[in-house]
C-alpha cells in the first residue's frame, strides 16, 4: 500500500459486500492517494461502480470500514454524510442530470443548493466550468437535447462546481469522440495539477486511464489482484492484468458467465 | 398457507416502509415551505394541468344527475327540487371521490412515473451523491402540491356540475326549472358543514394520493417494467383507498 497516513484520501480496509448470493468484493484493501489520480480497472461486472457507490456512502458493505479523510462513511449520520459528501463528487455513467433543468441550471444546481452566491457570480462560474468542457454553447439546452457524451460533460462540469477535494468518475470517456476524450483527459489531469484534487477514475479505457493516472488497481473476482504505477502495472507479470491490459478473450478471467452446463450438453438438450 | 402467509408479509412490510416514508416526508415539510416556488411549480403541474380534466368531467357528470334526477322527481311532481337533489349528490359525494379517482389516474400516476424515472437514470442518486437530500427537494414538495391541489380541484368539480354548464345547463336552460327555484332550493338545503366535510374528504383524499403516488415512485424498480408497475399500483392502490375510505369518512360523518 502506499505510505503516509496524511498521504491517503481515501482508506478501504476489508471490504466486503454482495448483492444477495453473489459476492462482488471480498475483503478488499485499497489506498487512494491524496491529490493523484487513482485508475480502477477491471472487467465488466466486477464492481468497480458498487466501490464508488460505497465510498460516496449511497450503499452500506457487508462488513470493512471505508474512510474518506479519516472519516468512517458508514458511520455517520445523515447529516454528517451530507457534510461529507460536501467535499467529493461523483460522475455518474448516465450523467444523472435533471431531466427539468437546463445544462445551465444543472451546473447551477449545486452553488443554487449550497452557497448564497449572488446570482452574477453562480453565471460567472457556471459559465466557466461549462467553458473548460467545451459545453458553454450549449447552456440553454436541455438534457433530452444532447448526446450522452455531452451530458457527461455537462455532469463532469457540475461535479466540479462546489470544487471538492475528492472526484470520483464513472466510465467518463465512454462515449466521447478522440477530440472530446483528449481534452476530458487533459481536463482532469489540469484539475488534479491546478487544485490537488484526488481523482478515481473508474474505466474501461485502459490505455488513456493509464496514461494519466498515478496509480491503478486491478479488480476482478472480489479482489485487488494487482496495483502500483502504470509503469508497474504494465510491466506486472499477473496474467490477469495482462490478460485485461491486453483485451485476450483467454485467460483466468473467464468471458462467459458461470454456468453448470458446458455449451454442447445445452444445446443436445434442447434437441432431446 | 404459506402464499398468503407471504402476501401478507409483504403487505405489511409495504405499509411499514411507506409509513417511515410518510413520518420522513412530514419532517420534511418545514423545509420545502422555506422554497414556495417549487411547491408554486409543482402546483402547476398535478392542479393547472388536471384543471382540464376536472371541469369537462364535472360538467358531464352535473348534466347526467340534471337528466337522471329530472326524470325520478317529476314521477313525483318534485322538479323544483332537482337543484337540491343534484348538490346533495355533488357535494357530499361525486365531487370529492370522482375528483379523487380522476387525480389518481392524471397527477398520481404523472407523479409516480416521473420520481420512479428519476430513479431509473440516477436522479435521485446523482442528488444525494451533491448532498441534497432528494426526499426535500422532489418529494416533499410534491406531496404538499398534491395535497393542497384536491381541495381546490373539488371545489371547482362541483361548481362545474351544479351549476355553470352542468345542473344548471339541463335543469335550467334546457328542461326548464325555475332559476330561483334552482338557486334557492340549494341554498336553504344545502348547509355549509355538508360543504365543510366534502372539503375534509376532499384533503384526505389529497393526502393518501400523494403518498401513494410519492411512495410507489421513489420504491419503483429502477427499470422500465419497474416504473410501469408502480404508476400502473399508483392508480390501483389510490382509486380502493379512496372508495374505502370514502365510506369509513361517511361513516363518521353519517352521525
Amino acid at each position: 500500500m502506499i505510505s503516509p497516513d496524511s498521504d491517503i484520501h481515501v482508506r478501504v480496509r476489508g471490504l466486503r459486500f454482495n448483492f444477495g448470493p453473489r459476492v462482488i468484493y471480498d475483503g478488499v484493501d485499497l489506498d487512494i492517494p491524496r491529490g493523484k489520480i487513482t485508475a480502477i480497472l477491471g472487467p465488466s461486472g466486477t464492481g468497480k461502480t458498487t466501490l464508488l457507490r460505497l465510498i460516496g456512502g449511497q450503499w452500506r458493505p457487508k462488513s470493512g470500514t471505508i474512510e474518506v479523510d479519516g472519516i468512517d462513511v458508514h458511520k455517520q449520520s445523515r447529516s454528517q454524510l451530507f457534510e461529507l459528501r460536501k467535499r467529493m463528487g461523483l460522475l455518474f455513467q448516465s450523467g444523472a442530470l435533471l431531466t427539468d433543468l437546463s445544462v445551465f441550471e444543472n451546473v447551477a444546481f449545486p452553488l443554487r443548493e449550497h452557497t448564497d452566491l449572488p446570482e452574477s457570480m453562480i453565471r460567472d462560474l457556471v459559465l466557466m466550468n461549462l467553458e473548460a468542457v467545451g459545453l458553454r454553447g450549449a447552456r440553454d439546452l436541455y438534457p433530452e437535447q444532447i448526446s450522452g457524451g455531452m451530458s457527461r460533460r455537462v455532469a463532469l462540469a457540475r461535479a466540479i462546481a462546489l470544487e471538492p477535494a475528492l472526484i470520483m468518475f464513472d466510465e467518463p470517456f465512454t462515449g466521447q469522440d478522440p477530440i472530446s476524450m483528449g481534452v476530458l483527459m487533459r481536463l482532469v489531469s489540469t484539475l488534479n495539477k491546478a487544485q490537488g484534487l484526488t481523482s478515481i477514475i473508474v474505466s474501461h479505457d485502459v490505455k488513456e486511464v493509464l496514461s494519466i493516472s498515478d496509480y491503478a488497481y486491478v479488480i476482478s473476482g472480489g479482489k485487488v489482484l494487482d496495483h502500483g504505477t502504470p509503469e508497474a502495472i504494465r510491466a506486472s507479470r499477473s496474467e490477469y492484468a495482462q490478460q485485461f491490459l491486453h483485451g485476450r478473450p483467454d485467460g483466468p478471467v473467464p468471458f462467459h458467465y458461470k454456468t453448470a452446463k458446458s455449451y454442447t450438453d445445452e444445446l443436445l438438450e434442447s434437441q432431446a | 398457507m404459506s402464499r398468503s402467509t407471504s402476501i401478507l408479509g409483504d403487505f405489511l412490510r409495504g405499509l411499514g416502509q411507506a409509513t417511515f416514508f410518510l413520518i420522513t416526508i412530514l419532517r420534511a415539510l418545514p423545509g420545502a415551505l422555506l422554497r414556495p416556488r417549487l411547491i408554486v411549480q409543482q402546483l402547476y403541474y398535478v392542479g393547472v394541468l388536471s384543471l382540464i380534466i376536472i371541469v369537462i368531467s364535472g360538467s358531464f357528470v352535473g348534466m347526467i344527475l340534471a337528466l337522471q334526477g329530472y326524470r325520478t322527481l317529476s314521477h313525483f311532481g318534485a322538479t323544483s327540487t332537482l337543484g337540491v337533489f343534484v348538490s346533495f349528490v355533488v357535494v357530499r359525494e361525486l365531487a370529492p371521490v370522482v375528483t379523487a379517482l380522476l387525480f389518481a389516474g392524471r397527477a398520481g400516476s404523472a407523479l409516480a412515473a416521473e420520481i420512479g424515472l428519476m430513479k431509473a437514470t440516477d436522479q435521485l442518486s446523482g442528488m444525494e451523491m451533491m448532498a441534497v437530500d432528494p426526499v426535500k427537494r422532489v418529494i416533499a414538495p410534491r406531496f404538499l402540491a398534491a395535497a393542497i391541489a384536491m381541495p381546490l380541484l373539488t371545489s371547482i368539480f362541483a361548481v362545474m356540475s351544479i351549476g355553470v354548464a352542468g345542473g344548471h345547463l339541463i335543469g335550467v336552460d334546457l328542461l326548464g326549472v325555475d332559476q330561483g327555484t334552482y338557486w334557492g332550493q340549494i341554498h336553504a338545503q344545502l348547509r355549509p358543514h355538508d360543504v365543510v366535510e366534502s372539503l375534509i374528504k376532499s384533503v384526505f383524499f389529497g393526502i393518501v394520493i400523494a403518498w401513494i403516488s410519492v411512495y410507489q415512485g421513489y420504491f419503483a424498480s429502477p427499470t422500465s417494467e419497474g416504473v410501469s408497475r408502480a404508476t400502473t399500483s399508483t392508480v390501483v392502490v389510490s382509486s380502493l383507498t379512496v372508495v374505502g375510505l370514502d365510506f369509513v369518512l361517511t361513516a363518521f360523518m353519517f352521525r
